[in-house]
């Protein structure tokens, strides 16, 4: 029998595998039993009204899709009332994803989620920050710092913080947020993307550019996972494209300690509970006994990155 | 009539809601017309169980040529519990159902769902009127055939845009309903004659409700019909979709509710929605 359970700082999961914000709802409960995923991970909220983006918000692409929601959010007052009830019916913990437009922001909404039954937050940094023109907080290390140690002095909850892969130099911005107190790194929110149709001239997206998911992100990600992981000594969860169980090993391989499953869930709505088995005969296969043994296995002990290849 | 249905229905809570993802087998799949195909799945419960106005969210074939991503959310064109079987009439429109023509009997498809919220029916009314143009055809004839059921005059408007493009004219016909067809090719699919046709239909005491689904434009008259002459309505809308349970907001349509603008998920909130409230696409 295989030991699933991983450790998330001081948060212990029943096993790795949890979905990805903005994937994952009420509606996935008639599919998949909740009690079985690792974690619980619910779309973002924000403190104020949000409607999204104008549609289309999907496009498909080859071995992905673009998505450009914009974060339509009913505000804290309807997550507490109505979200948060409905996922404290289920013993697995809860991760609430947050976003706010400043670190001041963020700081005010974190506070707001010192609730029993919430076991972290997950800070989604990838958003545009307005006291820097919109860039997003993850893309530079000042504004990592600046927003998690606001977000690290309000909460005592675990703090995950969820980076973005559009950056140049991700182990800076990984360095920058473990330092300021994060508890884990979430490495990645989707890569940023645009895709046209030639026949009508026009974007695909309403917004013009979205967020890249899906397999064809992967190695990339699983890149910035394995820099990320060797940057800093906090938890490293993967997310980028994984669909299997061999993805989230491979995940873990490069230095994931848990991994989340977004874009797949889409294509097969089961798609979580298929890679937590998948682990599981993995690991039995190759006689492992503790899952957890997977992380940072890599065998990479007499290996080097050529320093032209390093960059970023 | 406004007391049995009000117009603001609660939304089911997921646990109200009964969507599996199952492997379906093809036992029929043939060409229609040109552009439309009809396919017949033999599938498990609780895929049969779809009532008019749901859809399914289907994992079309990959081809030489094409490779569909995501998967793509196609309205229920007949469901049988009994037989265990569900229908569907599509157009070869791209990517997606070019994929899904590919299939042939034995093959399998994976499809999850019931999905959505159909059409509802208040206990009193007598009769409805359902107007449909292109794919709408499809969405419809499965209520038609609910309101038989139930006791329900059926008066259907089918718009084409020629007697060849016409399709399931015999699913309206075998239950009974009074049949008008109008196209493109003669001028009678006009808006001015549609309106008259309806206003007749609803001078002779044949129009409860109103319902339709496929063009915009069609919509928009019955709307207009609706509000002046006090009947109610429902419209079946399409949408993009990702992941057909309400998680990703990707299909979301506007509607005017009280005076305000407010966005809802054709798959979680829809994909039938109250006529009154829609706006154009």
């Amino acid at each position: 029998m295989v030991d699933l359970r991983v450790k998330i700082g001081a948060l212990s999961l029943a096993n790795p595998v949890m979905p990805a914000s903005g994937t994952f709802a009420d509606g996935l409960a008639q599919i998949v039993p909740f009690e079985r995923l690792g974690a619980l991970v619910a779309k973002t909220v924000t403190a104020e009204l949000r409607s999204g983006n104008p549609t289309p918000r999907v496009a498909e692409v080859e071995q992905g899709m673009l998505n450009s929601i914009g974060i339509p959010s009913k505000g804290v007052a309807h997550f507490i009332a109505t979200t948060l009830p409905f996922y404290r019916r289920f013993k697995s913990p809860l991760v609430v994803s947050i976003s706010a437009p400043s670190a001041d922001a963020f700081a005010d909404l974190a506070a707001q989620f010192n609730l029993p039954g919430i076991a972290a937050i997950e800070a989604n940094i990838s958003c545009p920050n307005i006291e820097e023109g919109g860039k997003a907080f993850a893309m530079s290390p000042r504004a990592t710092d600046a927003v998690v140690a606001r977000l690290r002095a309000v909460t005592g909850m675990p703090l995950w913080v969820k980076l973005t892969p559009n950056t140049s130099d991700v182990a800076s911005v990984a360095r920058a947020a473990a330092n300021a107190g994060a508890d884990a790194l979430v490495v990645a929110n989707t890569i940023l993307a645009m895709s046209i149709d030639i026949e009508t001239f026009k974007p695909r997206l309403g917004n013009i550019v979205g967020g890249l998911s899906g397999p064809a992100v992967k190695p990339i990600v699983v890149r910035m996972t394995y820099q990320c992981a060797k940057a800093v000594d906090i938890p490293v969860i993967g997310c980028g494209g994984i669909s299997s169980a061999e993805d989230a090993i491979e995940y873990m391989l490069a230095g994931a300690s848990a991994v989340q499953v977004g874009t797949a869930t889409f294509l097969r709505p089961q798609a979580m509970l298929d890679v937590i088995e998948g682990i599981a005969a993995f690991c039995a296969r190759k006689g492992i006994a503790k899952v957890s043994a997977l992380t940072g296995a890599v065998g990479d002990a007499d290996m080097a990155i050529d320093a032209l290849e390093a960059v970023p | 009539m406004e007391a049995l249905l009000p117009k603001v229905r609660p939304v089911p809570a997921a646990s109200e809601r009964n969507a599996a993802d199952v492997t379906a087998l093809v036992v029929a799949h043939a060409s229609v017309n040109a552009e439309y195909r009809h396919l017949v799945l033999h599938a498990p419960d609780p895929a049969p169980r779809a009532v008019a106005g749901q859809f399914f969210h289907l994992e079309c074939p990959q081809t030489d040529r094409d490779k569909p991503f995501l998967r793509r959310p196609m309205s229920v064109y007949k469901a049988d519990p009994r037989a265990g079987q569900v229908e569907f009439l599509y157009k070869v429109a791209g990517v997606g159902t070019r994929g899904l023509a590919t299939l042939a009997c034995g093959h399998t498809l994976r499809m999850l769902g019931p999905l959505g919220i159909g059409f509802s029916l208040a206990r009193d009314w007598r009769g409805i009127v359902v107007l449909a143009r292109g794919v709408g055809l499809a969405t419809l004839a499965p209520l038609a055939e609910m309101a038989a059921a139930r006791g329900i005059g059926v008066s259907a408007v089918l718009s084409a845009r020629g007697p060849a493009q016409l399709m399931s004219v015999a699913r309206f016909t075998q239950i009974g309903a009074r049949v008008d067809t109008v196209f493109d090719s003669d001028g009678s699919s006009a808006p001015d004659n549609v309106e008259a046709i309806m206003r007749r239909l609803v001078d002779g005491g044949r129009a409860d409700a109103f319902f339709t689904c496929g063009s915009n434009r069609l919509m928009l008259l019955l709307q207009r019909l609706g509000r002046e002459l006090s009947v109610p309505g429902q419209v079946a809308m399409e949408q993009q979709m990702a992941c057909g349970l309400g998680m990703c907001f990707c299909c979301v349509r506007n509607f005017k509710v009280a005076n305000a603008v407010i966005s809802r998920r054709v798959c979680w909130e829809g994909p039938v929605f109250d006529l009154d409230e829609a706006l154009s696409w």
